[in-house]
């Protein structure tokens, strides 16, 4: 369960989230839409830690985590630029977070190989980022983020640089993503399609507020 | 009709920067004719320069080394950190670079002077020693590299790095695991630059660590030495070696993708 409560975020003087107040209960499908500059990416920073609200508090599963630094959060974050690290191989990216957790080899390299076929990312392991396509790399930066085992998965327009064919098939993965781990998702778009086939809880940024628009 | 202005603006430009390039060239082949290759290689065998050669390559590489040291860190804050006062404290790393070199040499000439530099000088002797001519070399060409790597992490992403921070990272470990991978290139070039900055070093090492031969001689302060007892066959052959030596950093740099 996800609690925002009086999220409020000013900057010079000029108030872009004002009051936001939510609640999306574990396992939801959530997506969010508004329009361009409404401060649907600014939420999603507040939420994962990465910028500080001006007032407001941040509660998962009823812990207060305003405070706590992003890595303390346990949430998972596909910016809309995917922001694969540059210069380290698929295999790399996807096994970052359980390296870094200390993950013993054999552990951590079963760990990629099931996400890499889970997201059929397996012939690409060893690959750059430069050498993938569109759609190659928002697998990789899924796989990373869900490499993690996060609770909470946040999604800033991430299949906004698909064609609509990949979209189509991203949107099948996403919802299959979301069942298997059981994650509670917050997805950005500006898709009316792709928020009615994936959200369960639709939510909208309305002149600094968020407002539920329909639940599922 | 406006094709053929616009072509005739090119032109007047193309003339301008050739006009620039041919005077370098001029300068470059008439010092390069003042004498032979023969010579050339005749001085630079002789051990004082042999020396002050060895010295310019060591002390520029260990001035570089500590630029690079400090420029990635600051670099880093400069670019990534929002806060009070920044653009003063922008500009004042600047300062290295418009201050005359020989005041950068007086003013570590007075500081070994005080109490505070004195004490430093028990525990490392700087002044009119090796030592100093790094630390000349260093003062000035810290504040390139640091401009240097400012620039790369500018031209980088902070993204990755906030979403290393999500993965589980330190800001140290966002800095050590994704930013500094990715600004490698940026690395290479700010050491070369911090390299080719020191080994043009002259004022401050002059009045900071002295011209004294087989000691603190190096291949500028060799260059001035020998103009002033009136050898410029020598002084030539020196100045020759060290635009070569400019050249090959110049290229090592546009290698790595960087601009000077």
């Amino acid at each position: 369960m996800i609690q925002l409560e009086h999220i409020t975020w000013s900057v010079s003087s000029r108030t872009i989230l004002d009051q936001v107040s939510v609640a999306i209960p574990a396992n939801t499908y959530a997506v969010l839409m508004g329009p361009t500059g409404c401060g649907k990416t600014t939420l999603l920073e507040i939420l994962c830690g990465l910028r500080r609200a001006t007032a407001g508090r941040v509660l998962l599963d009823g812990v207060d985590v305003t405070d706590l630094e992003p890595r303390e959060r346990g949430i998972g974050y596909v910016p809309q630029d995917l922001a694969l690290f540059p210069g380290l191989r698929v295999r790399e990216q996807i096994g970052f977070a359980p390296k870094l957790r200390g993950m013993a080899p054999d552990a951590l390299n079963q760990r990629v190989n099931r996400l890499a076929e889970q997201f059929g990312i397996a012939p690409l392991l060893d690959r750059l980022p430069d050498m993938l396509s569109g759609g190659e790399k928002q697998r990789v930066a899924l796989a990373r983020a869900l490499a993690a085992q996060p609770k909470l998965l946040l999604l800033d327009e991430p299949l906004s640089a698909l064609d609509e064919s990949m979209r189509a098939e991203a949107m099948v993965l996403l919802q299959r993503v979301q069942q298997e781990h059981a994650l509670t998702v917050l997805h950005v778009t500006h898709s009316s399609s792709e928020a009615a086939a994936l959200g369960t809880l639709h939510l909208r940024m309305v002149a600094g507020r968020l407002v539920v628009e329909s639940q599922g | 009709m406006s094709f053929n202005r616009s072509n005739l603006c090119w032109l007047a430009l193309a003339l301008i920067t050739a006009g620039y390039l041919l005077f370098w060239a001029l300068l470059l082949g008439a010092t390069a004719a003042y004498s032979t290759p023969d010579s050339w290689l005749q001085v630079l065998r002789s051990p004082e320069i042999l020396h002050a050669t060895f010295l310019s390559l060591v002390t520029c590489s260990f001035a570089a080394g500590f630029a690079l040291l400090l420029a990635v860190p600051v670099g880093y804050l400069m670019t990534r950190l929002e806060f009070r006062g920044k653009s003063w404290l922008d500009a004042a790393l600047d300062i290295p670079i418009i201050l005359p070199p020989l005041v950068v040499g007086l003013c570590l000439l007075i500081f070994f002077q005080t109490k505070i530099g004195k004490v430093i000088e028990m525990a490392i002797p700087f002044t009119y020693q090796v030592t100093g001519v790094v630390l000349a070399q260093f003062v000035v060409a810290a504040a390139f590299a640091i401009r240097t790597m400012r620039g790369t992490f500018q031209h980088l992403s902070a993204r990755p790095e906030d979403v290393a921070l999500t993965l589980g990272c330190t800001r140290f470990q966002a800095l050590w695991h994704v930013a500094l991978p990715a600004a490698r290139r940026g690395m290479v070039a700010a050491f070369c630059i911090a390299w080719a900055r020191s080994l043009g070093e002259f004022g401050p090492i002059l009045v900071f660590a002295g011209a004294t031969r087989m000691k603190t001689e190096v291949l500028p302060t060799t260059v001035w030495l020998e103009l002033s007892v009136g050898n410029l066959e020598a002084a030539v052959a020196v100045s020759l070696f060290m635009v070569l030596l400019a050249v090959l950093v110049l290229v090592a740099v546009r290698a790595t993708g960087e601009k000077v």
